[in-house]
Order: C-alpha cells, then sequence, then structure tokens
C-alpha cells in the first residue's frame, strides 16, 4: 500500500513541524549574549546555557549579570530618563508604534525563538503571546500621546526594575516595558533565566526603531541577578513570579519609599453552575490549565462543578484530554509541550505525589520522557489537600463538587491568594453574582485566560497588587500630583494611669474604644492622659477585636454609593448641629474641613465609576472598583479630627470597613466624634477607633492577615515596620504624605484610588453565532 | 455500501430540554479547531483525497438537464485524474455519492452504472419544504421509486421556531417510512433556525425520528454550513450515541469550497467524534466546486506546479 493510501486507513495527523533555520542561524551569530545597556550589547561574561526544555539541546550562552552590570544598566537608565520624559507624548508614542510595528513584523521569528526557549506550542506563541505583546505596545502608544491629558499633574516614576517570569516571556516583558515607557520612564529588565532569548531579541528591535540609548536596558542573569537589582537605586520594582520571591521583595523594599507592583502566584477557581455550558466549560479547561502546560499564574486550576452536573462535566472532560496531543513544541499540531525545566517538572510531580498521598485520585498526568508531562486532573480532593492549597504550576487541574451557589463561593475564596476567576453559567443573573463575590482581580464569566492591554490584570490577597493594562496598569508607572508635605510631630511617651476613669466634670472626660459601633474598654485596662482627660491605651488584642468588628461589619459595602452618601450626609449634618463643641475640642478650620470631608465623600460615594473597556468586539469588559473590605489606617499625630476625617471617609464612601488609629497624642475629639457616627446611622463596625501608641498598634494591623489594605501616616521608620509586617498577607501599604489636612488636597479621587482594587470582569456575548448579529457594545 | 441505519428511539424532549450553549463559546472552539491541527505533505494529500470520498457532488440548479447531470456523473467516477491517482499510489478513488433532484435521478442511476456510487436525491419540496405533507411524502417514494440510494429531506423549519417538537418529529418519522431501503438525511436549513440551541434540538429530534445523517443546509439559505453549527450538530450526534449507541452522520453542505475547508471539516469531525466519522459512511460534504479546489491542490502536491483549472476535467 502507497503511504498515502496507508494515511488515509488510519487518518493519522503526521508530523507539520514549524522552519527553526532562521532563528538558529540568529542564536549561532549572537552567542554567546551580553547584556543590553545604554543602547548596546555588552561583551559577554560568566555564561549559563539555555535550553530547548523539549530536546535537552543547548541554544545559547548567555551572561550571568552581577552587582557590577546591574549598577552600568541603572546608571544608563537614569541618565536617558530626563531627556525621555522630556519628549513630546507623540514622540514617546512613535517609539512604541515602532516597536509594535517591528514586533508583528517579526512574528514568526519571535513565535519560533519563544517556543524554541520555553518548550511552549508553537500554536501558542503564534497566535497569543506574540500578538498579544504587539497589542500590548499599539496600546500604549495611545496612553504615550494621551499621558499628559489623561494624567494631569502627573509624572513619569524615573527609572524602573522590572523582573519577569519564563512562562510568558516575551509577553510579560511587554506588560512590563510598554507602559513603564509610555508614562516616560526608563527600564533595566532582568527576564528570567529559563527563557531571556526572545528579551534579547526584542533588545535588537530597540535598536532598530532607534530608541533612544538607555531607554531600555536588559540584563540577563538568575535570582541574584535579580536580587542586585531590587538593591539598585530605583524609583520602582515591578516583579511578576512566585508568591514566595515577591514577599521577600516586598520585604527587602520596605522603608525605601520605592514603588512596588507585584504579580504573584495563583490557585484561581473555575466554577461551573449546573446552568452551564458544559462543552464550553471544558473547552474553558483547557484554555486554563491546559494552556501552556498549566504554567499560568491565573489558570483556572481549582475546578469546583456543581454536583448536579458533575457526572456529566467529568465524563466531557476526560474524553476531552484524551484528545489533546503531547508532542514537540514546534509541531503546529501539538498542544501540550515541554515543561520549561526539569526542577518545575520535578516540582509538579511532586506536588502530585503529595496530593496523592493525602488521598487525592490522579486522572492522567502521567511524566513522560524528558520535559513533558500528560495533562491530568485531580479527583476526591478536599480542601485540606496540599494539591488543592499549593499552585501546582503545570498541567494538572484539582476537581471538586459543590453543593450550591453559596457553597461554590465559599470554595472558591477559601484561598490566600486572588488572581482570577472563571464563573461558567447560562444565567447572567447567576454568573454575574458569582463573579462580584469571588475575590480576584480578573474574573472570566464563560470564558478562561482572556487578556487585553485594554483590560487590567493583577491580584487581590497574595497575589499581589498593582494592575497592568489599562488606566490603571499606567497610574502604576506615573507619581500622583505632589502636595506641600508638612513634618508629622514624633508622638510623646504615654504616661500611664492605670484602670483610672474619668471624673465626668465639664470638659475632663474618659474616652473609650470605639468598637463594634460600641464603646468599649481597652482590653489592658490601662489608660494614658490626653489633652483634655485620658485615653484608653489599646493593645494587639484591641486591634485584634476591631478587626474582628470590621470583618463581622458586612452590610456596608452591599448598601451600595447612595446609601452610603445618605449616611456621610448625615455625619455632615449632625457634625455641622454640634460645630461649636467641635470647634471648641479642635479649631474652627478643622471643624469645617471635617464638614466638608463628609460633604465631598458623599458627592464621590456614588460616581468613584468603573469603566467599560474597548477589549476586544463582542466582549463587555467591565473594570469596577472594589472596596478591600477591612482596610487599617494609621493616622498623623496633628490635626486629630480634620486628618481623621480626611484618610476615613474616603475609605468608607468605597465600602471599606475600617480599623482607625487616631492622633496618639490628642484623640480625645474622636469621642466626640463616634457620637456623631451613633447618631448618623453609620452601622456599627464600619469604623473602629483604637487609641494608644501608634507605630505598635499599626504593627499589629499590619501583620493581621484579616486586614486587607493599610494607609499609615507617619515617619519613615514606622513606615518602613509596617511596611515589613504587611508583607505577611501582602498587603498593599499606601503612605500620603503628611499635609496640613484642612486644605483642599486633603481631599479627591486619589484618596478613593487607594480605597479600592479593580476587577476586571469579562463577558463574552452573542444570541447568534458570527454573521447573524451585532457587536453591541 | 453500507447498511448502516439508525432505527430512531420514540420522541424525548429530554435530551435537550435543558441543553444550554454559550454561542460565544462555540465560536471559539470553531476558531481555533483548524488552527490547533496542520497537514503537511502526504498527509494533506490523503486527507485531502479523503474529502474527495465523502463529497456528495452535487447538482441542484433550475437548469439541470439529463446530460448535464450525466457529465456529474462522470466527475463522481473519477474525481481526480487518474495520473495523479497513479503518482499516489491511490486506486478506486470516488466521490461520496451525487445528489441530484429527483427527476434527475433516473438520469443519474445510468450515468453511474455499476460504479456502486450511491444517488442521492432531495426531497419533500426542497428547499423550502413547505408543501402539504402528503405531497412531500409522494416525493419521496417517487424519488425511491427512481431508484435513489438516499434521500436528502427538508424539515419544516417552523416546527423548530415554535418549538412544536412533536410535529417536528411524527413529520419526519413518516418521511423515515417512505424512505423505506433508502437512507435518510435530514437538512435541517440551519441558517434559517439561527440559534445554536434551536440547531441542537432539531438535530436531537431528527435523529430521534431515525435520520441518518443530520445535513446543516440546502445550499439555499443566507448562511449555510458554518464551523460553530457543524460543531453543536457533531456534540448532538456525540450524545445521541452515548445515550442511544447509534451512530448518526454528518453533513455539512454549502459554503466548503476550498481544500482547506475540506480539511477545517475533517479536523473538526476528528477531534469532536473521532476517527470512525471521517468515513463516507458517517461523513459527507454536500458540495460542488470544492473538488476543483482539491484536485489542484493534489495536483500541485504530486508535479510541484501550481495548477490552471482548464486542464482538470470539469463535472
Amino acid at each position: 500500500m502507497s503511504r498515502v493510501s496507508e494515511i488515509m486507513e488510519n487518518m493519522e495527523y503526521g508530523p507539520s513541524v514549524e522552519d527553526s533555520g532562521a532563528v538558529r542561524d540568529w542564536l549561532r551569530d549572537r552567542s554567546p549574549f551580553g547584556h543590553f545597556i545604554g543602547g548596546k550589547f555588552t561583551g559577554s561574561g560568566t555564561t549559563f546555557t539555555t535550553r530547548d526544555p523539549s530536546t535537552g539541546e543547548v541554544l545559547a550562552e548567555v551572561t550571568q549579570g552581577g552587582d557590577p552590570d546591574v549598577a552600568e544598566a541603572v546608571r544608563a537608565a537614569r541618565k536617558a530618563q530626563n531627556k525621555w520624559s522630556g519628549l513630546s507624548g507623540n514622540e514617546r508614542a512613535r517609539y512604541l508604534y515602532a516597536i509594535a510595528r517591528h514586533i508583528q513584523k517579526r512574528e514568526r521569528f519571535l513565535s519560533v525563538l519563544e517556543t524554541l526557549d520555553n518548550g511552549k506550542p508553537i500554536r501558542e506563541s503564534r497566535d497569543i503571546d506574540i500578538p498579544l505583546a504587539a497589542r500590548h505596545f499599539y496600546h500604549h502608544a495611545g496612553w504615550a500621546e494621551l499621558r499628559d491629558s489623561e494624567f494631569p499633574g502627573h509624572a513619569p516614576l524615573g527609572v524602573c526594575g522590572q523582573i519577569i517570569p519564563w512562562n510568558f516571556p516575551l509577553l510579560m516583558l511587554a506588560w512590563k516595558i510598554a507602559p513603564a515607557l509610555a508614562a516616560g520612564n526608563t527600564v533595566v529588565l532582568k527576564p528570567a533565566e529559563y527563557t531571556p532569548l526572545t528579551a534579547l531579541a526584542f533588545a535588537e528591535i530597540c535598536q532598530e526603531v532607534g530608541l533612544p540609548a538607555g531607554v531600555v536596558n536588559i540584563v540577563t542573569g538568575d535570582g541574584a541577578t535579580g536580587a542586585a537589582l531590587v538593591q539598585a537605586e530605583l524609583d520602582k520594582i515591578a516583579f511578576t513570579g512566585s508568591t514566595e520571591v515577591g514577599r521577600a521583595i516586598a520585604a527587602s523594599l520596605s522603608g525605601t519609599g520605592r514603588k512596588l507592583t507585584l504579580e504573584l502566584g495563583g490557585k484561581s477557581p473555575f466554577v461551573v453552575m449546573d446552568d452551564a455550558d458544559l462543552d464550553a466549560a471544558v473547552e474553558g479547561v483547557v484554555d486554563s490549565i491546559w494552556f501552556n502546560q498549566g504554567q499560568v499564574c491565573c489558570a483556572g486550576s481549582r475546578i469546583l462543578v456543581a454536583e448536579a452536573v458533575a457526572e456529566r462535566f467529568e465524563s466531557l472532560l476526560r474524553a476531552r484530554m484524551e484528545r489533546l496531543r503531547i508532542g514537540q513544541p514546534l509541531d503546529k499540531s501539538t498542544d501540550i509541550g515541554a515543561i520549561v525545566d526539569p526542577v518545575q517538572k520535578d516540582r509538579i510531580l511532586s506536588i502530585c505525589a503529595e496530593a496523592i498521598g493525602a488521598g487525592a485520585e490522579l486522572i492522567g498526568g502521567q511524566p513522560g520522557e524528558g520535559c513533558f508531562i500528560a495533562p491530568g486532573y485531580l479527583r476526591n480532593i478536599a480542601p485540606a489537600n496540599p494539591g488543592t492549597q499549593q499552585e501546582i504550576f503545570g498541567p494538572i487541574a484539582t476537581l471538586s463538587t459543590f453543593r450550591t451557589a453559596d457553597e461554590a463561593v465559599e470554595l472558591a475564596n477559601n484561598t490566600r491568594y486572588g488572581l482570577a476567576g472563571s464563573v461558567w453559567s447560562e444565567s447572567a443573573t447567576v454568573a454575574t453574582d458569582i463573579a462580584a463575590r469571588i475575590k480576584a482581580g480578573v474574573i472570566w464569566i464563560n470564558c478562561a485566560n482572556m487578556f487585553d492591554a485594554s483590560a487590567p490584570f493583577g491580584g487581590y490577597r497574595e497575589s499581589g497588587f498593582g494592575r497592568e493594562g489599562g488606566r490603571a496598569g499606567m497610574l502604576d508607572y506615573l507619581s500622583e500630583p505632589q502636595v506641600k508635605s508638612v513634618r508629622d510631630p514624633a508622638p510623646r511617651q504615654p504616661v500611664l494611669i492605670d484602670g483610672a476613669e474619668g471624673k465626668g466634670h465639664d470638659i475632663d472626660r474618659t474616652m473609650k474604644l470605639y468598637l463594634g459601633g460600641a464603646q468599649k474598654r481597652p482590653d489592658g485596662g490601662a489608660m494614658y492622659k490626653v489633652p483634655g482627660g485620658l485615653a484608653p491605651l489599646g493593645n494587639r488584642k484591641d486591634i485584634r477585636n476591631a478587626v474582628e468588628a470590621a470583618a463581622k461589619s458586612g452590610k456596608w459595602a452591599a448598601m451600595g454609593g447612595h446609601a452610603r452618601a445618605q449616611v456621610l450626609y448625615y455625619i455632615a449634618e449632625n457634625l455641622s448641629a454640634r460645630a461649636d463643641d467641635f470647634a471648641k475640642r479642635t479649631n474652627r478650620q478643622e471643624t469645617d474641613a471635617a464638614i466638608a470631608r463628609a460633604f465631598h465623600y458623599a458627592a464621590w460615594a456614588d460616581k468613584f465609576d468603573g469603566a467599560n473597556v474597548q477589549a476586544k468586539p463582542g466582549h463587555l469588559v467591565n473594570v469596577l472598583p472594589e472596596p478591600y473590605g477591612v482596610m487599617a489606617i494609621a493616622c498623623p499625630n496633628t490635626q486629630p479630627l480634620a486628618a481623621f476625617m480626611s484618610l476615613v471617609l474616603p475609605a468608607i464612601a468605597m465600602g471599606n470597613n475600617v480599623v482607625v488609629i487616631p492622633a496618639q497624642d490628642d484623640p480625645l475629639v474622636l469621642s466626640d466624634l463616634y457620637q456623631v457616627f451613633d447618631t448618623s446611622d453609620l452601622p456599627g463596625g464600619v469604623v473602629n477607633i483604637v487609641t494608644g501608641v501608634r507605630d505598635e498598634l499599626a504593627r499589629t494591623a499590619a501583620a493581621h492577615d484579616g486586614v486587607a489594605a493599610m494607609w499609615y501616616v507617619g515617619d519613615r521608620d514606622g513606615l518602613a515596620s509596617v511596611e515589613r509586617e504587611a508583607g505577611g498577607n501582602l498587603k498593599p501599604v499606601w503612605s500620603p504624605a503628611n499635609r496640613d489636612w484642612t486644605k483642599p488636597d486633603a481631599q479627591g479621587a486619589m484618596f478613593l484610588r487607594h480605597a479600592i482594587q479593580w476587577k476586571t470582569i469579562w463577558l463574552p456575548y452573542g444570541a447568534l453565532p458570527e454573521g447573524s448579529g451585532g457587536a453591541a457594545y | 455500501m453500507s447498511d448502516r441505519r439508525n432505527p430512531g428511539i420514540d420522541l424525548d424532549t429530554s435530551f435537550f430540554t435543558y441543553i444550554r450553549i454559550n454561542t460565544p463559546a462555540v465560536e471559539r472552539r470553531a476558531a481555533t479547531l483548524p488552527v490547533r491541527r496542520s497537514l503537511k505533505k502526504d498527509w494533506q494529500a490523503a486527507w485531502l483525497l479523503n474529502a474527495v470520498r465523502c463529497i456528495d457532488l452535487t447538482t441542484l440548479a433550475g437548469d439541470d438537464t439529463p446530460d448535464r447531470v450525466a457529465r456529474l456523473c462522470a466527475k463522481a467516477r473519477r474525481p481526480i485524474s487518474a495520473d495523479l491517482l497513479a503518482a499516489m499510489g491511490v486506486e478506486g478513488l470516488t466521490t461520496g455519492a451525487v445528489c441530484v433532484y429527483p427527476t434527475m435521478v433516473a438520469a443519474a442511476k445510468t450515468a453511474l452504472g455499476n460504479s456502486g456510487i450511491p444517488v442521492a436525491s432531495v426531497a419533500t419540496g426542497f428547499p423550502a419544504g413547505l408543501m402539504p405533507l402528503d405531497l412531500r411524502l409522494a416525493e419521496i417514494r417517487y424519488a425511491v421509486d427512481q431508484g435513489a440510494d438516499e434521500i436528502d429531506i427538508v424539515i419544516t423549519r417552523a416546527h423548530v421556531l415554535r418549538a412544536d417538537w412533536g410535529a417536528l418529529y411524527d413529520e419526519l418519522r413518516a418521511m423515515r417510512a417512505a424512505c423505506g431501503t433508502a437512507r435518510m438525511k435530514s437538512i435541517l436549513a440551519t441558517g434559517d433556525l439561527k440559534s445554536l440551541e434551536n440547531v441542537a434540538r432539531a438535530s436531537h429530534v431528527a435523529m430521534q425520528a431515525g435520520s441518518d445523517w443530520i445535513k446543516t443546509s440546502t445550499g439555499k439559505e443566507g448562511v449555510n454550513a458554518t464551523l460553530p453549527v457543524s460543531l453543536v450538530m457533531c456534540r448532538a450526534i456525540r450524545d445521541y450515541c452515548t445515550r442511544t449507541g447509534h451512530k448518526v452522520g454528518f453533513k455539512p453542505a454549502g459554503g466548503l469550497r476550498t481544500a482547506k475547508d475540506a480539511i477545517s471539516w475533517q479536523v473538526l469531525m476528528r477531534e469532536e467524534l473521532g476517527r470512525d466519522w471521517l468515513s463516507p459512511d458517517l461523513f459527507r460534504i454536500g458540495a460542488s466546486s470544492l473538488l476543483g479546489d482539491i484536485e489542484r491542490q493534489i495536483s500541485h502536491h504530486v508535479t510541484g506546479r501550481y495548477a490552471a483549472g482548464h486542464r482538470q476535467a470539469i463535472a
């Protein structure tokens, strides 16, 4: 039988391997690679090898960057920064546009190079990674053009250090470099040691488009090079990678005043409701955990399926899994390529073994020769199983069931991460509800792993903070308008009065803590002397109680902006009625400012809107501000009323419940203020006040895993210790400059931005197939 | 010729009452199916020849004549020129069937002689199907009497749009009975049904009523065979097979014009239903111009030169 006749019998696909000749010639020509600093490639130094993980073949020698290399790159970036940020938006836009065009022109070359270095299927690098990278530069060419008009008063940060992972090398480079350059920053970027090659090819593109020397610098190397970059004199670090490393970076930057954004790990829920299109959901799994060998931080790795449809879903899933083709990454018919490195393969297998040891059953997921692992999933797996808790970062999902929508949400949120979530339901009512309740930065309704430069991407909880893409992403590369800062007076050593009660005559009064809407004695029973009387000396248990009270008060966010605005107006009204009392306690300016803040944030409460962004036609993509939940606020040791109101009201206007540590030396006015809260229908637990030694209480709050975000106004040492403690659950810390809190620049949308986290919700729509209808939005 | 039949089952709306189809998700899957698989060289040639094997070579025009049909049949017997086939070591390749109007069946039978190529006839007031049922049944019986081996019927779209599943089922049952030993293909006219859930529901009723193939289109609707619609029909076939054990074939028609289309649809069959659905017994392509493009590709594969249409025999 002829070969063609034979194939007509078996109908196999046969090999279809993308040609890699041009890329291999390029590698032969260029290797060993140096760094790209100041617009030129340096000579190579001590090198390490980068390999094709699918064969183990050495692709190139790349230089291990050391401290001097990093220092030189930072110098080059610093030197270039003024001139770069001095260019007009249009001039920067032209460079970014040129980069986008050049990426497109070299799409095939870059796809093949990415696949060789990383092991991902050529289909993915060709159809997803590289086009999205080009799209990112196009989109940010637009932001460069519009920066001055869209972000008035903002300025670039300066020089940014950027450390990117190996799972989407060029795409992550684009996510980092495009917004930084659009905003007017210069960068030093370190690609991952497993996958440095497309970054080096990108450096050539920078040369080709004539990007000014030093605007983009690329230093290759391993974790030590990254650590050197973190220590360097930079204005910002942007890191994408593991939560462990992210935490270490956060700790080492504490107190430096440098900006930080982190995009870290995930264990994202993939919720299949009983009214889902199950075939669609199964394809969603293919696009999630069986995409890029499961090496995707936002992969829907925890499949949660309604018991009512679990059996059918699983049988469809298994059948689909069996049709996936594992093979050579350059073969155009390959679905699952190679794991990036043997170290990662071993890690995946060991987590699976641990999960199986704890009672889970592994379907598929068998290791092959070399860096290959077949797609699989762990079933019969409980939340307590290590396989459910750890990020496997391989093509292995977990599959478990739920009974009701509430249980689905509870299971979905039973994780320390919060990067993404996927919800499958044909009911808009159900899907949007679950989307609102999952605590994650990106939610995909009836889809998975959708990305676009206009749609902010980033995490809640220990998946990090900061956003990449869109307006929110640009703000992370810009500094906010400067205000005139005022030194925060250092708190005095408190003079203790053990267990004493006030006398209650005329002005001299005894204040209490304000927890859950009630006045409470401090846990330790101690008081300290403050102007006008005594204040309770709160301790760590009082902070614990305050966080508990805040967490319990659930309805405030759910009331909606209008109802919150009414409460804030009512606070203003009652403050105004007692204005003379408050003026006596403080002064007229503070009292007026307090009333002004209440009006200002009542106005904002129902107006700080999200946006519907232009990601893709046929997709409703909403970017929504969500409150953090429980926030802690440490106030400056001055202007006790005006500062308190300037900080607390924006936080609660957005729906947060707050634990407030007021001005240490002079908090007594707040005992009048909480009476105003009580008479203004502010629900108990929305504002909780713990007086005492500010920095001690702030440290305790920063270390509390139940606090999702922290504001701190104080000195540098205090901030450093707060930032160090905040690394425990990776809560973002914002430290607005101390200022005259009675002035107009002590209020505004900037405060609101720090009181929310952006959630991007994707919803593809279409009643009828293409050709029958039109895209509505 | 295969004697596979789908006996059908009693109407059971539980197959589709709760069906949920997310249109954008179907479109995403349909868009990535062809780019997830690639065929080169001998594999590409073999898959193209397999497509030829599955073509219902069709003429359904108002100006059809017996001679025109005879010409079509000659092409069905020798769809790819003998020298090209010889170069690939392939023998005895014919199309899956020819497909004509009932009054052309006799001409086709004569022209095809003892080639073994089945003759399919459209019937039931093709393409709109809005004739009294007794006339439609009589038309089936006429075509069968003329020697048709397969009957391509059209459904009453109104029954689907009005969700009158009982009426649809009864009508199809009657048609199935009228077909006798001829195998029945049910044309759903998916371009008229519009929604993918309608397509899935109609597919299930058609299979329950005993269709041996379900077919997308007459070729006369505004939108004919598309990959998303085909994906939905294939999944219905899969589900019906899982529940009843009966295999039902699939026939996309109208809109498949290029060799690339032929590959895309075969990839769909292979990925969603498996190898069995790449045989002419379970997969047919309703087409006329497609064959010419495939022959050009095959010619290029064999000779390394790009082909010109005038050097190929036309239908």
